[in-house]
């Protein structure tokens, strides 16, 4: 066997590099790399970033493979004073670096637009929950305007109903981040921006500033609770009193 | 010399006086401006530091004796039209003045960077202590602001953009067959504007209110409202901006006119063509964060309201104009690592570059595509969305001349013969390490993925392996391979490939699972994090200072070898192209005479074939084998066959 794979090197580096990329895909995909996921889109997004991962994994296992292969098998002796061979191309070969390439992100593009309609499509139903967020130097203040003008510093959600948020400031750049729904938008002086969300499962969950707002941004954290939808309205209705819960 | 008759020669003596005197100039300005207008006080220091902000840095320049000739040119005053005085080095001394020689200009460029680079990497390991555990540990949050804010900025500013021109200053105007760059003097400005930058950039931490703290991204409209250390960074970056532009320029002519007899476009080494194009960005994208900082300086001193919305100013402006330099820069950055290692691989694998023109114009096509995706950084900024699918198109599409290099690359290496050397290494480790790094560039352009992981851990993880792995990488494949050729002497291989190893894994163990926390949540530009990450921070914060360790090997590498190593052969590696056919270091001049290009610059394992010939030889139309003499060369190898 050893003598075979010694006779027959090449043959031996693919299907070690096709065995190498196995168990990288199988690696990258046992990771749990991305935080719970809390929205009805998020699973779209995770799956994209898999798909991202399963064509990436061979592009490493080809280059690292090539290196490794060229350095065991054309290494100069010591004393070898020879050159390589004279090869100063082919173009055969340069065009299929050039398509492969081009179709592989071409594909991707496709996918990733597809996936970005899809989590931001367009017109917010007419039950959706709207949600004035405003950052400020360090602390974010969320308005409910369609629930009698409630605030509050830490949000409040009902589980399965569309959420519109409205982000806005009035200092300086600040990002409005819930990992758990995999949203993000900066908060920009003088502009509204429009993220939405759907959260799909109840918990409590980080609101993260991403953007650098100063002295206090690496406090500018809040939570995001998701909660039953009647559970909600009692929150909304005490709120409404002006008591807290 | 008396102290007066030193005072007026160029030189330290006369920026001991000049400095102070551009300070009361400045002061001055400002006093006489204030009393114009009847202002009250009439010495208001925020001002004053400002305006000597401009005026000290040019204080410095004028009494070094970067204007000297210039100025008794302009004023009809005698010059000393072919005096080259100050050209050329015999001591440590001549490298602390005024000197119009590229392969002093290109020491100077190198020592002056790396040493910003120790510094920048010290701020890192004072970030990396930080926060190897959730909480304050030893720095408040502004000066941790500050810490990571002044790191960025003298690694893109004050090293790795300068010492890719400190290297391409010594090696080009070889590699070509010129004798210097195309304008000597403006050489040496370019060069003296850097330590400039790097002082100012590093003084803000001696100001009130502490160091720039809003990033190296500086953005508006944190940046107009931040304490004065922000105008050391607004300032800073106009100097080693206008350094930047003028090198550039300085190639573009250098590499379109002085070119020796023979050295067509198609016949120039890869590293020439990736300082061309480079040079092209650098002179196209500069001025744009030169524009994009002259807004904040205006903004911040004379309240123009340009990013204040109430007064019909626009807070994206700022990120459009800044990125529309700032993603050209990555390739500034990278372009002419893409060069060196050209160089190295055909070299050290003893074969010609594998689809040499496809590889130039590769080169040609990222400078084209570049421009068109600067607003990949803005998916989540709030801009017009319809722009953010063509910038994720455009972005995507840069991995194909990208791959190109790199697969042309490994099929250099095919049925080489592989020199393991020093250089060797960390130009395989670069393309290791970049290939990932476009791996993760290439998820980033994915609009979806960006949303989640922009301004996180996963953002830090990609840029330093682009960056680090990446361009530094680079960096060091490029020390190594011309070291002999700067001193004349040998590094210590062993030490050398310690060197790469440890940087190889530390670099991994570090900046590898800083992917994993900026995908699970974790934001940049922090100084406090969630419990949940407390783990894997104190991983990388060890990593990372046994990261910072490797680099010793190298300095003391370097230091011991230049002086003490054994003596380099004019061409130890046996390359063609023409840097290596004269002796090392090279003569004053670079070439008793003017080498004649007769063939290309990779012929590795052609019979016979050479790149350039010297002498007063009839120059051969066909690449015959032609003993190259004079000028201090060797012979090219006769290569058994």
């Amino acid at each position: 066997m050893r003598s075979r794979m010694a006779r027959r090197p090449l043959l031996t580096a693919v299907l070690l590099g096709l065995i190498a990329t196995a168990v990288g895909i199988f690696i990258c995909l046992q990771i749990d790399w991305f935080p719970t996921q809390a929205s009805t889109k998020a699973h779209e997004i995770d799956t994209l970033y898999d798909v991202l991962l399963i064509v990436s994994v061979p592009i490493f296992v080809l280059v690292m493979g090539v290196i490794l292969y060229s350095v065991a098998m054309f290494r100069a002796k010591p004393g070898d004073l020879s050159d390589g061979a004279p090869i100063h191309g082919n173009t055969r070969l340069e065009v299929i670096w050039v398509t492969i390439p081009f179709l592989i992100v071409s594909g991707l593009s496709v996918y990733g637009w597809i996936v970005l309609n899809s989590i931001e499509a367009k017109a917010s139903p007419a039950d959706a929950l709207v949600i004035n967020v405003k950052g400020q130097q360090f602390a974010w203040n969320f308005t409910y305007p369609g629930e009698g003008k409630v605030k509050t510093n830490s949000l409040v959600l009902p589980e399965n109903r569309p959420v519109e948020f409205r982000i806005n400031t009035d200092d300086v750049l600040h990002d409005f981040w819930v990992p758990a729904f995999r949203v993000k938008s900066d908060a920009v002086p003088g502009l509204t921006t429009h993220i939405r969300a759907t959260p799909n499962r109840i918990g409590t969950y980080p609101v993260v500033c991403a953007e650098l707002c100063g002295l206090g941004h690496s406090t500018m954290r809040s939570r995001v609770q998701v909660v039953a939808p009647a559970k909600f309205d009692a929150w909304i209705a005490g709120k409404k009193k002006g008591g807290s819960q | 010399m008396t102290l007066a008759a030193k005072i007026r020669a160029p030189g330290w003596y006369r920026v001991v006086v000049g400095v102070p005197l551009a300070y009361l100039l400045a002061m001055g300005i400002v006093v006489a401006v204030r009393a114009l207008y009847g202002w009250d006080p009439l010495l208001d220091m925020t001002a004053v530091t400002t305006v000597s902000l401009v005026a000290m840095p040019l204080g410095f320049l004028v009494a070094i004796g970067c204007f000297d000739y210039w100025f008794r040119w302009a004023s009809g005053a005698p010059t000393v039209p072919d005096d080259h005085s100050s050209h050329g080095a015999t001591q440590w001394r001549d490298y602390f003045h005024v000197n119009t020689d590229h392969k002093v200009i290109g020491i100077q460029y190198i020592v002056t960077t790396f040493f910003f680079f120790t510094i920048g990497g010290l701020l890192a390991m004072v970030i990396r202590a930080e926060l190897a555990q959730p909480g304050t540990q030893f720095v408040d949050p502004n000066t941790y602001n500050g810490l990571f804010s002044v790191h960025a900025s003298l690694m893109i500013f004050l090293f790795i953009i300068p010492v890719f021109a400190g290297i391409a200053n010594y090696v080009i105007p070889l590699m070509i067959g010129a004798p210097d760059m195309a304008f000597p003097r403006l050489n040496a400005l370019s060069f003296w504007m850097l330590p400039t930058a790097g002082a100012l950039m590093l003084a803000s931490f001696f100001v009130p209110g502490g160091a720039f703290a809003t990033g190296w991204t500086a953005y508006a409209p944190l940046s107009t409202e931040t304490p004065i250390g922000q105008q050391f960074f607004t300032i800073g970056v106009q100097f080693a901006g206008a350094s930047s532009i003028a090198t550039a320029l300085n190639f573009l002519v250098t590499i379109i006119t002085m070119r020796a007899p023979g050295m067509t476009f198609w016949r120039m080494p890869l590293m020439v063509w990736a300082n061309f194009t480079t040079s092209l960005l650098v002179v196209i994208a500069t001025p744009f964060i030169a524009g994009s900082q002259f807004f904040l300086l205006l903004e911040r001193s004379l309240g123009m309201h340009f990013f204040d919305p109430s007064s019909g100013g626009d807070v994206l402006m700022y990120q459009h104009v800044f990125w529309f330099y700032s993603h050209p820069a990555v390739y500034i950055m990278m372009l002419p690592g893409f060069g060196i290692v050209s160089e190295v691989i055909s070299s050290h694998s003893r074969k010609p570059v594998f689809g040499y023109r496809m590889m130039a114009f590769s080169l040609v096509a990222i400078v084209i595509l570049g421009f068109t995706v600067w607003a990949h950084h803005m998916f989540v900024s709030g801009m017009f969305g319809w722009l953010r699918v063509p910038m994720m198109i455009t972005t995507m599409l840069i991995a194909v001349p990208t791959g190109i290099k790199i697969f042309s690359w490994l099929a250099t290496l095919w049925r080489g013969v592989i020199h393991l050397t020093t250089p060797m290494l960390f130009a395989l480790g670069f393309i290791t390490m970049f290939t990932l790094g476009g791996i993760s560039g290439i998820m980033l352009a994915v609009i979806p993925v960006d949303i989640h992981v922009s301004d996180t851990y996963f953002i830090v993880a990609h840029i330093h392996y682009v960056l680090f792995g990446g361009s530094v990488f680079t960096i060091f494949a490029g020390i190594y391979h011309w070291f002999p050729k700067m001193t004349g002497r040998m590094y210590d291989e062993s030490l050398g490939k310690l060197h790469f190893w440890l940087s190889f894994v530390f670099f991994n163990t570090t900046f590898g699972p800083m992917h994993l926390v900026g995908i699970d949540g974790m934001p940049r530009r922090v100084a406090d994090y969630a419990d949940q990450y407390a783990t894997i921070n104190l991983f990388i914060s060890i990593s990372s200072f046994l990261f910072g360790l490797s680099f010793l090997v190298f300095v003391y590498n370097m230091i011991t070898s230049a002086r003490n190593g054994p003596k380099a052969a004019a061409n130890p590696w046996r390359a063609h192209s023409i840097e290596w056919q004269v002796s090392s270091p090279p003569p004053i001049f670079n070439f008793d005479e003017i080498p004649t290009v007769v063939g290309g610059p990779y012929e590795y394992g052609v019979p016979g074939a050479v790149h350039a010939v010297f002498g007063d030889s009839k120059k051969p139309t066909t690449s015959v084998a032609t003993p190259a003499g004079g000028g201090g060369a060797q012979p090219p190898p006769q290569t058994p066959q």
